[in-house]
């Protein structure tokens, strides 16, 4: 496995074993994953409801500069550093990069039932 | 207590305390449930409920040994139709392929091994059971078949100078995290403190190795890193602090503020037969003893870290001077402090002794508090 390095042309997925999830009994967004919880801010968590491991990051750069009315650049590099901080801790992936990304687990797993 | 309780994150579910493993460091009691007095399988699935409707996130499996339970496959299921992130903490030796897919296909998010050196030989000799090969096996499926991977290494004297092979273990079965945890000293392990204990240089020789590995594996592996505490400054935050976090539920259905909480004799546990998750939570007065601030005692209670590390750990105070209200003697603000340093040097300078296996019928009777006083534990 190498260090996955996020650019605008990434696909950002969250692999499988990390969940983002709104927990109902705390009208909360969260995100799982093995002895971990994040609990992202509001704007994080704009960020990562776009995020479905098939749309590259530039595309989603351009929906939140829109949502936010906001310059692209200072969008683009927010976003960037904040999703390589989640990579380096094992909460993201390249879906370009990688073959482990949720997508393609699901399938596999459905290819066997 | 008036004020409102936050919910806890996570459930820990201890499903029996058997186990074909014998490690002598084993954080379970030293009194060890019987197979007859564990819960049953409709329990836990009402518990796993109570634990989602809580607004809990995650359920770690753990044990003994999880998998010795043929209800497994049934409580990952449940636990996932009901919303909670599951995590099996295993030693891996029973698990088969046929079985690991099965659990992943119920929607097992992730898998813990444990391994006890990455030397084959002194691995079964620590675990007491010839187990490593088929533990590397297992790990290969858990990648396998695509689930995530954490390397538990459990490190001490007898095997810490092996701590970079455990790095490259862990990258070489492409786990994408390891925890590196230095033996804690409660229960078994603080009947074998003398055989585990590193010495203070082997403590400094490995945090920078980890430190280093950490920048040179960043984004490839993440480290977790666990101190021994009776080399530490500070004590570490147990359990996000007492009944802040976690419940751990034991095999016969006590309710714990942490796995070794049944190490302290003047706390009393409620049961999930008698009572709801929340009920237990909310009033538990083993819950309630220790939780906040209310309960310290000074320096701790004017610290104005207390509620950084909330104390420190109860039970390691209860082990050490047999008040587990007092201060935590990992902390250097202790009068303890020193002599805990000192008692760790000590037994570490010494030759290892012979270990004591974790088995049912081995001895369990508790050690005496090395640092007792004469006074009667605070009630």
């Amino acid at each position: 496995m190498e260090r996955i390095v996020i650019s605008e042309a990434s696909v950002p997925a969250f692999p499988r074993g990390v969940k983002f999830r709104f927990n109902n009994a705390k009208q909360q967004w969260v995100i799982l994953a093995p002895e971990r919880l994040l609990e992202p801010d509001e704007t994080a968590v704009e960020v990562l409801k776009l995020i479905d491991g098939k749309v590259a990051l530039g595309t989603v750069i351009d929906k939140l500069a829109a949502m936010f009315k906001a310059p692209r650049d200072v969008i683009a590099t927010d976003v960037v550093a904040m999703l390589q901080d989640l990579a380096d801790k094992a909460f993201l992936i390249d879906a370009a990069a990688s073959p482990h990304a949720q997508g393609a687990a699901k399938t596999a797993a459905g290819g066997k039932a | 207590m008036n004020l409102r309780v936050e919910p806890p994150l996570a459930l820990l579910a201890e499903l029996s305390h058997r186990c074909p493993l014998q490690c002598p460091y084993c954080s379970n009691p030293l009194e060890l449930e019987r197979a007859g007095k564990e819960l049953d399988t409709k329990t836990w699935l009402r518990v796993l409920d109570e634990a989602a409707a809580m607004g809990m996130h995650q359920v770690h499996f753990s044990g003994g040994e999880p998998t010795v339970r043929k209800d497994l496959e049934q409580l990952v299921e449940h636990a996932t139709k009901v919303g909670l992130y599951t995590n099996l903490i295993t030693s891996g030796v029973l698990l088969d392929e046929v079985r690991l897919r099965t659990l992943a296909d119920l929607g097992l998010e992730h898998v813990q091994v444990s391994f006890q050196d990455t030397d084959e030989h002194n691995a079964d000799r620590i675990a007491g059971f010839k187990g490593h090969k088929k533990k590397l096996e297992v790990a290969r499926l858990v990648r396998k078949i695509g689930l995530p991977l954490t390397v538990n290494a459990v490190v001490h004297r007898q095997n810490i100078d092996h701590v970079p092979d455990f790095l490259e273990m862990a990258v070489e079965l492409d786990a994408e995290r390891i925890e590196i945890a230095q033996v804690q000293y409660y229960g078994w392990a603080l009947k074998n403190r003398a055989a585990f204990i590193p010495t203070y240089e082997q403590l400094k020789r490995t945090t920078k190795i980890v430190e280093e590995a950490r920048q040179r594996l960043k984004g490839v592996l993440v480290i977790d890193y666990v101190v021994p505490d009776y080399y530490a400054k500070r004590p570490k935050t147990c359990m996000g602090g007492w009944a802040r976090r976690f419940l751990n539920i034991s095999p016969a259905g006590k309710v714990l503020p942490c796995h070794a909480a049944e190490s302290i004799p003047t706390l009393q546990f409620d049961t999930v037969q008698e009572h709801s998750l929340q009920w237990i939570w909310e009033n538990s007065a083993a819950f309630n003893k220790y939780r906040g601030t209310e309960w310290m005692p000074e320096p701790c209670r004017s610290c104005d870290r207390k509620e950084l590390d909330w104390g420190g750990c109860r039970c390691q105070a209860y082990a050490l001077t047999g008040d587990a209200g007092t201060i935590d003697p990992a902390c250097e603000l202790s009068p303890l402090h020193q002599a805990t340093f000192g008692l760790a040097m000590k037994e570490a300078a010494a030759e290892a002794p012979e270990f004591i296996y974790r088995r049912i019928g081995a001895d369990e009777t508790p050690d005496a508090p090395v640092f007792a006083t004469t006074r009667e534990p605070a009630e």
